[in-house]
């Protein structure tokens, strides 16, 4: 995937970083608003494919050392283990729960056992969507 | 707090954990860790011995998904106690064997990880109260079993033993399947007590015998009985530890455990006591017969297995009929067979389990089987010889060791049988005794052979590839335990009746009110009557027949190979595969678009189908919006896009006019205020088109097409039939209301869920069932692609399998 660009490779290093954040508002405003851990993971995914896309897999791999197999088996294990914790509670399998805390800077706020779940699927969805275009692209 | 949910998920955790403290681990054997989980899980268990002899019984829930009636609830009463202390016990002497017998250049952490799957699985299978529950364990155990028989996978025989165990187990638990699902449509329940509780009212309902039939099905292939029983002798290919402990002690009881656990549903039925005394007492007789031509010694135990087995089985089909009089003074005996089934399952485990101890030991130290070449070996490895010789004549039914005390209760619950004047017994219930009594004959002669043809005699050192030897300490301890047990049951059987299997018997017999009066004393010595004769008669004919066997063993030739089971199977799997590959090679063209014509076409058939015979499609535009301009113009465009892309000369052109169609449909989510779906079309419809783009780099350049005008207008037939079909969708789903309507999440998210997002309180917190599982498919697709890219063989190389 080498495309000896400049111009992309130059937009791509300060777009990358608006694609994450942007990513990771949509991952965590999902609760109340548009977004959520499917559409937050796919915007991620893009941010990397975008990566791969302006420069050469080795140095992206170089300066970003992750497996996304892992990365996917570990969504997809955290997905399931939030699932399995509830059973800890004394509660049907997969309930999820959420309380309200002060927290020392965010003031009062939500916290939910989605999020871990939603994690999970933000991760898995990463992991799957650039190990199927890595192996896509690389295959002979 | 230790419960028996807390049983069953320890093992699988330290399973999980094998494989790290495998690559620690570099100069200690691992299985010593592993063997902490048996013991320690043995301890608590037996600790909880004296409140079940006491009559409780624990019972613990924990709720999984209550909505469709299945939980995680566990019951350990006296019937789950006897084979939970067998799981356990049996299992750390397995394990402490296994640390002998495998070198360190196994793959001691597959070996052992799959051996305590194993050991979870099989827990859970005793313990579940749950039918689903309990299946999915049943299942887990065939899929280890699986797994542990092919541990030398590079064996091609191990690869087809561990095939054939598991075709034949897991066909079986699918019946066991439907069945459960009758039994649930007949009580609505999945518990087992509450069934227990409810199956009176249920008898003359339609499914009762068929869900009986299929129960069994499952219970038998899992037990190897008659004609289920081929999988067994293939299944020796394992480890010898897990011969001793899968094939032996644990996994092939599974198959017990289920038909006494289901006897106080269906007992008392005559069907379910012809089928399983039947099947039992042919599979006793089958199992013994075959067991005495056999030279292999694990292929000798193996038949012995399956034909004790069939002996476990028939006690509690004859059992089951005290069920049919229901309680009173006469029917007490009938339930003596059911006694003598558990007290045999018992012995059989710590006789079958040193037996097979003993072949691992000759096996391993002198590396072959085979009794053509051994012999001899009494002077040379005494205590092997010890061990064997207790565990042969405890089989054999001889005196002074527990064998001996079963077999004769045994013989009296068939002589018993012939008493009861239903089910024609009076007519055919001569059968039990006379078959039991010619099987136990032929169980007198393998064992004769399995000690005398092995250790008496010349030894044959010419013949072995290493010096004769006794076997290290370590592999002596496992079957020298369970030699004392053979020999201190014998000794003090009431001891373990009292405290085993009394509970178990009150579970069995739940609506019987005493159950210490079903408990009988027993005694090695009670005169001469009808069994201890039977017994002497099979020790005189058993030895005759022995010094004969010369001249009687050209009987096994008289049945060709061609017609046995197993050629049967081997048929019936060569035609299934034939068959299965002519008909996927008829569809299976190689080309996407014959495979994408298929799929649209089902689509039309069966969507368009639907809508045409439910008279679901209804078109009413009165309540629609206003169409306005811009909604026009966005519609053209896309109609645009949609039909140049017929006349694109390009791929990239084709693609980037598809991300025009996607584009303008995540526009028309933003007109209708559904910022989600907006969103995600975006993202989606980015991403696929890089993939898109990805993918053309490998394909050649588009050329123009060149099929037959035939083939264009059937092309052309499917595409406006999908497109029709697609549209009346659309129109009828405004009107449609023969679904429940999602509008219940829609009122109250916030407070239940706490999400003002109500699309992502349905995808995390309502429907998290869907989604969960949506995340694993993805996964796993993502899996697949690597998998088919980056791991295919490459041209010219072996096939992997084959090593």
């Amino acid at each position: 995937m080498k495309i000896n660009d400049v111009i992309l490779r130059t937009v791509t290093k300060i777009v990358v970083f608006i694609i994450l954040t942007f990513g990771v508002y949509l991952f965590l405003s999902g609760h109340n608003t548009p977004g959520g851990g499917f559409i937050g993971g796919l915007v991620l995914a893009s941010a990397f494919v975008l990566m791969y896309l302006s420069s050469d897999i080795e140095s992206v791999q170089k300066s970003l050392p992750l497996d996304f197999k892992l990365v996917a088996a570990f969504g997809v294990l955290l997905a399931t283990s939030t699932g399995v914790g509830s059973l800890l509670f004394d509660v049907p399998f997969l309930s999820q729960t959420f309380a309200y805390f002060d927290l020392p800077i965010f003031g009062k706020t939500e916290l939910t056992t989605v999020t871990i779940f939603e994690a999970g699927v933000a991760l898995a969805v990463v992991g799957v969507v650039v190990t199927i275009i890595l192996s896509i692209s690389e295959g002979e | 707090m230790f419960t028996a949910n807390l049983a069953i998920i320890i093992p699988f955790i330290i399973a999980a954990l094998v494989p790290f403290l495998y690559r620690r681990l570099k100069f200690v054997h691992i299985g010593w860790f592993v063997m902490l989980v048996p013991v320690t899980l043995f301890i608590l268990l037996a600790r909880l011995i004296p409140s079940i002899a006491s009559g409780k019984t624990y019972v613990h829930t924990y709720n999984w998904i209550p909505s469709l009636g299945i939980n995680f609830t566990t019951n350990l009463d006296g019937l789950s106690m006897i084979f939970a202390l067998l799981i356990t016990g049996v299992g750390s002497l397995v394990i402490l064997y296994s640390i002998f017998y495998l070198s360190f250049k196994e793959s001691l952490q597959h070996f052992y990880c799959y051996l305590l799957l194993f050991m979870g699985a099989m827990l859970g299978v005793v313990f579940s109260d749950n039918l689903m529950v309990l299946y999915v364990f049943w299942e887990l155990t065939s899929v280890s079993s699986f797994l542990l028989i092919a541990f030398w996978h590079h064996r091609k025989a191990s690869r087809q033993g561990a095939q054939k165990a598991m075709l034949i187990t897991v066909s079986g638990g699918v019946a066991m399947l439907v069945g459960f699902l009758m039994v649930h449509t007949m009580t609505g329940s999945f518990s087992i007590r509450e069934i227990i509780a409810n199956i009176s009212s249920f008898t003359d309902h339609a499914l009762f015998v068929p869900a009986m039939v299929l129960i069994l099905l499952g219970a038998f292939t899992k037990s190897a009985q008659f004609p289920f029983h081929i999988w067994l002798p293939d299944a020796m290919e394992a480890p010898t530890p897990v011969s001793a402990y899968l094939h032996s002690a644990t996994m092939v009881k599974a198959g017990i455990y289920l038909v006494a656990r289901f006897t106080p549903v269906f007992g008392g039925d005559q069907v379910w006591f012809w089928a399983v005394s039947g099947v039992g007492i042919i599979t006793l007789f089958w199992g013994s017969f075959n067991a005495v031509r056999q030279t292999d010694l694990k292929a000798l135990l193996a038949y012995s297995t399956v034909s004790q087995l069939g002996l476990i089985m028939s006690l509690f089909g004859l059992g089951s009929i005290a069920l049919h009089f229901g309680y009173s003074a006469d029917s007490v005996i009938y339930t003596q067979a059911i006694f003598a089934a558990l007290f045999h399952l018992i012995n059989h485990s710590t006789f079958k389990g040193a037996l097979f101890m003993v072949v691992g030991i000759v096996d391993h130290e002198l590396g072959t089987r085979d009794v053509r070449r051994l012999g001899g070996l009494m002077a040379l490895m005494p205590f092997t010889f010890t061990i064997a010789v207790i565990g042969s004549l405890s089989m054999a039914g001889v005196p002074l060791f527990n064998g001996f005390l079963s077999k004769e209760m045994f013989f009296a619950a068939t002589v018993n049988i012939g008493n009861a004047d239903v089910f024609s017994l009076q007519t055919f219930g001569i059968i039990f005794p006379v078959i039991a009594w010619i099987a136990s004959i032929f169980t007198f002669v393998y064992c004769m052979i399995f000690i005398i043809k092995t250790f008496l005699g010349n030894a044959q050192p010419e013949k072995l590839d290493k010096p004769i030897h006794e076997a290290p300490i370590g592999m002596l301890i496992p079957p020298f335990i369970l030699g004392a047990f053979i020999i201190g049951i014998f000794f003090f059987p009431n001891a373990l009746g009292e405290y085993i299997l009394q509970p178990a018997m009150a579970s069995i017999y739940p609506t019987f009110e005493a159950a210490g009066s079903l408990t009988p004393t027993i005694s090695a010595w009670h005169g001469f009557n009808t069994e201890l004769w039977m017994t002497i008669g099979v020790f005189v004919i058993g030895s005759i027949l022995y010094n004969r066997l010369k001249n009687w063993k050209p009987v096994y030739k008289l049945l060709p190979q061609k017609f046995s089971f197993n050629t049967l199977y081997m048929n019936t799997l060569a035609f299934f595969e034939k068959g299965s590959t002519t008909v996927t090679k008829s569809y299976m063209t190689g080309f996407l678009r014959h495979y994408l014509a298929y799929i649209f076409m089902f689509f039309i058939v069966t969507v368009g189908g639907f809508l045409f015979y439910s008279g679901a499609f209804s078109f009413d535009a009165s309540t629609n919006a206003e169409i306005r301009a811009y909604e026009v113009i966005l519609v053209c465009v896309m109609a645009i896009a949609a039909i140049t892309m017929l006349f694109a000369k390009t791929r990239v052109t084709a693609t980037l006019l598809n991300g025009v169609l996607g584009y303008s449909i995540s526009i028309f989510f933003v007109i209708f205020r559904a910022p989600d779906l907006a969103l995600t079309q975006l993202v989606v419809e980015t991403v696929t088109t890089v993939l898109f783009l990805l993918c053309f780099y490998h394909l050649p350049e588009w050329k123009k097409e060149t099929s037959s005008s035939k083939t264009k207008f059937s092309n052309a037939v499917i595409s406006i039939g999908v497109g029709a079909i697609v549209m009346l969708v659309a129109f009828s789903v405004l009107n449609y209301d023969k679904f429940d309507t999602i509008a219940s999440y829609f009122e109250n998210a916030y407070e239940l869920a706490g999400g003002a997002n109500i699309v992502n309180a349905i995808l995390g917190d309502f429907r998290a069932f869907d989604t969960m599982l949506e995340v694993v498919v993805l996964f796993i697709a993502g899996l697949g692609v690597y998998t088919m890219i980056k791991l295919r063989p490459k041209k010219g190389d072996a096939d992997i399998e084959d090593q």
